[in-house]
């Protein structure tokens, strides 16, 4: 599905990944974690297409395609979904209208005609009970006066709706208390299927002991320096970070 | 021969034409007008509060002026599908500076309304024309002494004491010739104690293309307690120019909302000038421009708090894309006896090219110091995390920046109180910014050459 290759990249002529590798497979979770400022948003940016970020070198192939040539709208159609770690908020345009231009989007890309009003209504209703997200905000600005839990709601309820084969969730557990976790991690989990993927990014093993990784990566100084099954989050939760810096130290 | 001189010649030669098509409330005044303009000279770009349009450029043409009143056909038919639909069943029309009356219309409007030609009623409401007319606009503003000058006719209403319409009014401004013309059309509004009435003006240009000028003086008289809505939009030709001063002077206890939208426009200067005269009087001037091409819009406001406890909400937004230009001149006066004056003004604007220019100068004079007052200007750009999010769900950049400016403009709309304009105003300007051209809904009637 997803082959990332010596993958660099820089924003504002600051070096930040220096030489990602990584394959994702129909099917597969993978955990990326690691201290502060090693790249990890960096990654889900570049891999979304965020014009900020310049890639300098390396490749990213999805289902064979080049990925890094794609608009970021393209690569939403072609599948890929970003959970924003700060979902941004957009004052004055409603979540309906938001979402009735992603999924007419999606179906004009695909040569399909808009949805109906009625069919419209109906997705809306299914995918909010994914994530238990309250009607009422569907009348509000996109994520503007959200909650914290509600904005991460806000975007498994987007992942539910927009239907991805790959899913890169940034931070998906920070600003959650324990129930907003279980909900977010639940309705995650209730969206997994053998042919779609995720990659969670996350700084603790809180979020993983909902979401079930099947490979476990840590990310520091632009590289992925280790990578091993669920145990490797336990190791890092128990250790902390220091001996994963001590090891690479340039 | 300058700018202003053409229209004096044209004024000496032609005065007994001119005053044989006016009124006597009218022609009186046009001899005031005219020493006023002697030996003085037309504002130009540059000149303090004159940012961005240069009036004496504009009127230095040879435009027409159609000073025999000659009737103008212009198929009804076709300019009433310019109507907003749904929207009023009282449709009055001006075509260029002449009041076209529409009989059906005027026999819906209650009892308590007159209204109509401005030079009938000069004659039928002599005292009462003759009470406002030319003392609520300055004369000492170029642009009100050149309109004072040459103006015939234009629209008159007046709503009587305690006469409240449920039913808005709606003023169809049509621009319509095959020559370069000059419009100079004059409107008097008269709304009673405790009176109510809301007014819809558009301006259209039937033909692309040729260049018109529209010179406009409106003066509004607001007695206490009564309420006066006003919006006004444009959506005129780029080859349209237009110069508007609108004054308001409201009494005790009275309500003042006006709502101005530039849709489509060439250059066009807008200016209020508004005087809360008596106490907890209350004003909301909003406005909004939407300039791409090389349009123009030049927005000068005065607010002029005399009276103590009133309150003033002033807001106006511009995105400018392309070469596009506007500046906003506010500048809001408390009078030393204004106690308790609250006076809140906000300018925002969204720029999107590197040729496109907004200038906005607010300006805040206070003269006492039991007052709440706030001014702030924004000029910036959109939020390219919020293009990058919406890009993410798949929607097109181009699709984003429309939502986006679109969501910048909405608190602007969502201050008309009139529902089915408001909801009319925010299809217009979502397609407005999709690049849809013909605004009205397919209507050819301004847009004859393009079809669109």
């Amino acid at each position: 599905m997803l082959k990332v290759t010596d993958l660099h990249a820089e924003i504002n002529g600051r070096e930040i990944l220096r030489g990602i590798n990584l394959e994702v497979k129909p099917g597969e979770v993978h955990a990326i974690m690691g201290p502060n400022g090693s790249g990890k948003s960096t990654l889900s940016m570049v891999l979304a297409g965020n014009p900020s970020y310049h890639v300098t070198s390396g490749k990213v192939e999805f289902y064979g395609k080049d990925l890094l040539a794609m608009e970021p709208e393209a690569r939403s159609h072609e599948g890929v979904f970003l959970g924003f770690q700060y979902p941004v908020e957009i004052p004055g345009v409603s979540m309906v209208n938001f979402m009735r231009a992603a999924v007419n989007a999606k179906r004009e890309y695909f040569g399909e005609p808009a949805i109906g009003a009625a069919e419209f209504l109906k997705l809306m209703r299914e995918k909010r009970a994914v994530v238990d997200l309250d009607n009422k905000l569907a009348s509000r600005s996109v994520n503007e006066g959200f909650s914290g839990g509600e904005k991460k709601r806000n975007e498994i309820f987007q992942m539910a709706v927009l239907e991805p084969k790959l899913s890169i969730l940034d931070e998906t557990d920070s600003g959650l208390d324990i129930d907003a976790l279980r909900i977010v991690a639940t309705g995650v989990t209730k969206l997994k299927t053998p042919e779609n993927a995720t990659i969670v990014i996350t700084h603790y093993q809180r979020l993983l002991d909902y979401i079930k990784p099947d490979f476990v990566h840590i990310l520091y100084k632009g590289r992925i320096v280790m990578t091993g099954g669920p145990e490797l989050a336990l190791e890092l939760e128990e250790r902390g970070y220091d001996w994963i810096k001590e090891e690479n130290k340039d | 021969m300058g700018a202003l001189e053409q229209y004096l010649e044209l004024y000496r030669t032609h005065r007994q034409v001119i005053d044989e098509n006016g009124a006597e409330v009218i022609n009186a005044l046009r001899p005031a007008a005219y020493s006023i303009l002697e030996g003085g000279r037309l504002p130009r770009r540059g000149d303090e509060n004159y940012k961005n349009v240069d009036v004496e450029g504009l009127l230095a043409p040879d435009y027409g002026i159609n000073l025999l009143k000659k009737e103008l056909k212009v198929n009804p038919e076709m300019s009433l599908r310019c109507d907003l639909p749904v929207i009023s069943t009282s449709i009055l029309m001006n075509v260029n500076d002449t009041f076209a009356a529409r009989r059906d219309a005027l026999d819906t409007l209650p009892d308590g309304v007159d209204v109509g030609s401005l030079r009938e009623f000069a004659g039928i409401e002599q005292e009462e024309v003759k009470a406002y007319y030319g003392k609520i606009a300055d004369m000492s503003n170029p642009l009100v002494a050149l309109n004072t000058l040459l103006a015939q006719d234009g629209l008159y209403l007046r709503v009587r004491r305690g006469v409240q319409l449920d039913q808005p009014i709606q003023l169809i401004n049509i621009l319509s010739s095959v020559y370069p013309l000059m419009a100079v059309r004059r409107i008097l509004i008269v709304v009673e104690e405790g009176a109510a009435v809301k007014l819809l003006a558009c301006d259209h240009t039937q033909r692309a293309g040729v260049e018109m000028m529209d010179l406009e003086t409106i003066e509004v008289h607001v007695a206490a307690g009564a309420h006066f809505d006003y919006y006004h939009i444009e959506e005129s030709s780029d080859s349209t120019r237009r110069l508007s001063t609108l004054y308001v002077e409201q009494e005790e206890g009275s309500h003042v909302n006006i709502n101005g939208t530039t849709l489509s426009n060439g250059i066009t200067r807008n200016e209020y000038y508004c005087r809360l005269m008596g106490r907890e009087a209350e004003l909301r001037l909003y406005g909004m421009g939407i300039l791409d091409g090389d349009r123009v819009l030049g927005t000068y406001s005065h607010i002029d708090h005399r009276a103590s406890h009133c309150k003033s909400n002033e807001l106006f937004k511009m995105t400018a894309d392309d070469r596009g230009n506007g500046a906003f001149t506010g500048r809001i006066h408390v009078a030393e006896g204004a106690v308790k004056t609250e006076a809140y003004q906000a300018s925002r604007n969204l720029v999107g090219s590197e040729g496109a220019r907004i200038d906005s100068k607010p300006q805040l004079e206070i003269y006492n110091d039991d007052v709440k007052c706030s001014h702030g200007c924004a000029i910036g750009q959109l939020d390219p995390m919020q293009i990058f999010y919406m890009r993410t769900r798949g929607i097109k950049e181009e699709r984003a920046r429309h939502l986006l400016r679109q969501a910048f403009m909405a608190d602007v709309i969502d201050a008309i109180d009139w529902a089915p304009l408001r909801d009319k105003l925010h299809l217009l300007t979502e397609r407005r910014f999709a690049g849809v051209r013909s605004a009205c809904g397919g209507c050819k009637a301004c847009n004859l050459k393009t079809g669109e």
